[in-house]
């Protein structure tokens, strides 16, 4: 039964895992919204980067917002709620579902368009 | 104890009070000195965060002391500072207890070494103060290590123990202090307390495993996980309650070193060469020990065991502590509606695997439910049914106001 899997002997006490194991897990297949950033409307406020819940706002130099990361975002719309110049609106996963890799709207759009469209 | 100074400083020097279980804790908890404590009033322990209140109010400790507005908070504190590397002390009772309970085996599965002074109170309703086990036992089975103190000496030393053998590598498991409420809560008793420097040195500082609060080495607990790892995690845990009896044997023979009081996970009390035995926990053994002394004054082998730790539950001590004997009794402080009484499951369990080498009858009996008192002459009966080889199969009330006498769904004749 163990099959490559961990022995209780092998295991961390505690209930303990390793830090920064959320980086590898795609909490963006669990969006149904999408945000878009409109980037032409961006001021670099950073509201959306202060409130989002996942750290999903993408920065450059000087904290101008550069993108969204599709791999985390969980579609909350916190980030289009405090936007001051509207500039992300929210759109339904279901829009997504014939792009091939989504290359609009963030840098790593995951897979949910793929998985929509698989149902 | 070792000093270079032909005479012990000041501080040095074990000093005796008159004093109460409560206090006893709440001084034990001073000499710690713990990191963090969170708690929540709740009769009898009530006076333990009250008198540790006083401590930090008057900064004798350095402990950040949380109130809270419920004891469900109080544990759930506990927990997060416990895992994120603080040392951490709490106290509750009865409805508290149980309210803390969703929290209790979270605290067990974290390995959170939390020290809980637990002032054993009876569960309503209906609402009553006094003493039974009825909040501890159903505790049982959370993961968490219970000590049950006869004394208020008892408390104290135990506290000092339990900080050492929760925090141990190989155990890491939260322990429950239990002493009777108001009997040995309230109740003023001549106790020695170590001095600071002495409990300073043996609890020494928390080396905490994967404390969340180490900002440079990242770690979650708890995270969700499937049936795939569940199974393996819970075994992993269950290892730290396995490896108590061998690290607390280490730890109780060095506190002994330092004061000459030994605690041994049962306490067997003119046993070895007894006819009739009877098992108990806390301050009641003091009754049967007495009543046993009285008897063998008449030549009737009797003895007592009490059981001190039972979580984890000593059975091979108890086998061979009973194993041969002509009859044995348990005195349960709570009830199991429908089933066992507690302690008379574990001790009937124990003995079940040495049936081969000859069946030691047990019988099961519940007293002192909400705080009624034991008294010798109601011990005295129980040995006497023993010898008289009344052996009911169901349990058995003592000091019950009973028309049909006492007995229920036995073979015995129920007069106890």
């Amino acid at each position: 039964m163990s099959g490559g899997a961990p022995c209780w002997q092998d295991i961390l006490p505690g209930t303990v895992t390793l830090g920064e194991s959320s980086r590898v897990v795609e909490t963006g297949l669990w969006r149904s919204l999408r945000p878009i950033l409109d980037v032409e409307k961006c001021v670099s406020c950073l509201k959306c980067w202060v409130q989002c819940p996942d750290m999903s706002i993408q920065t450059g130099e000087g904290g101008a917002v550069q993108g969204i990361d599709m791999f985390f975002c969980k579609g909350c719309g916190i980030c289009a709620a405090v936007c001051p110049t509207g500039a992300i609106s929210i759109r339904p996963e279901s829009d997504f579902q014939d792009e091939a890799d989504a290359s609009s709207g963030g840098a790593s759009p995951g897979k949910v368009g793929e998985l929509v469209g698989q149902l | 104890m070792a000093s270079s100074n032909a005479v012990l400083s000041e501080n040095k020097r074990p000093r005796g009070e008159m004093t109460s279980g409560n206090m006893a804790f709440a001084e034990a908890m001073r000499q710690i000195n713990p990191d963090v404590v969170a708690a929540y009033p709740i009769t009898p322990s009530t006076e333990i965060p009250m008198k540790f209140a006083e401590f930090v109010a008057d900064g004798l400790v350095d402990t950040e002391y949380i109130t809270v507005e419920s004891e469900h908070s109080a544990i759930t504190a506990c927990v997060g500072a416990s895992v994120s590397g603080a040392r951490v002390m709490t106290a509750s009772s009865a409805n508290g207890v149980g309210l803390m309970h969703e929290i209790f085996p979270i605290a067990a599965a974290f390995r959170a070494p939390i020290v809980f002074g637990l002032v054993n109170r009876t569960l309503g309703a209906p609402i009553n103060i006094n003493c039974d086990h009825s909040d501890s036992m159903p505790e049982r089975d959370s993961g968490w290590i219970q000590i049950y103190c006869e004394d208020a000496q008892e408390v104290y030393d135990s506290a000092l123990l339990a900080i050492r053998l929760a925090e141990h590598r190989d155990v890491l498991t939260p322990v429950f202090v239990c002493q009777d409420g108001f009997i040995t809560s309230h109740c003023y008793e001549a106790v020695e307390f170590l001095s600071d420097e002495d409990v300073r040195e043996f609890v020494g500082t928390r080396e905490a495993r994967y404390p969340l609060l180490d900002v440079d080495n990242p770690v979650s607990y708890g995270s969700f996980v499937t049936s795939e790892y569940y199974f393996e995690i819970k075994r992993n845990q269950i290892e730290g309650m396995n490896n108590v009896m061998r690290v607390y044997g280490d730890i109780s023979n060095e506190l002994a070193s330092l004061t000459g009081r030994e605690y041994q996970p049962l306490d067997c009390y003119r046993t070895d060469d007894a006819d009739y035995v009877i098992v108990i926990m806390s301050s009641a053994a003091g009754v049967v020990k007495d009543v046993a002394d009285e008897l063998r004054a008449g030549g009737v082998k009797a003895g007592c065991v009490r059981v001190r730790m039972f979580r984890p539950f000593p059975a091979k001590e108890i086998s061979s502590a009973l194993s041969g004997k002509k009859g044995v009794a348990v005195l349960d402080r709570s009830a199991s509606p429908g089933g066992v009484s507690p302690l008379a499951a574990e001790v009937r369990s124990a003995l079940y695997m040495s049936c081969r080498y000859g069946f030691v009858p047990v019988s099961e009996f519940i007293y002192g439910l909400g705080g009624r008192d034991l008294f010798p002459s109601d011990v005295e009966r129980v040995f006497k049914g023993l010898m008289a080889e009344d052996y009911s199969s169901g349990a058995s009330y003592i000091g019950l106001r009973d028309k049909n006498g006492g007995a229920e769904g036995g073979d015995g004749d129920g007069s106890r």
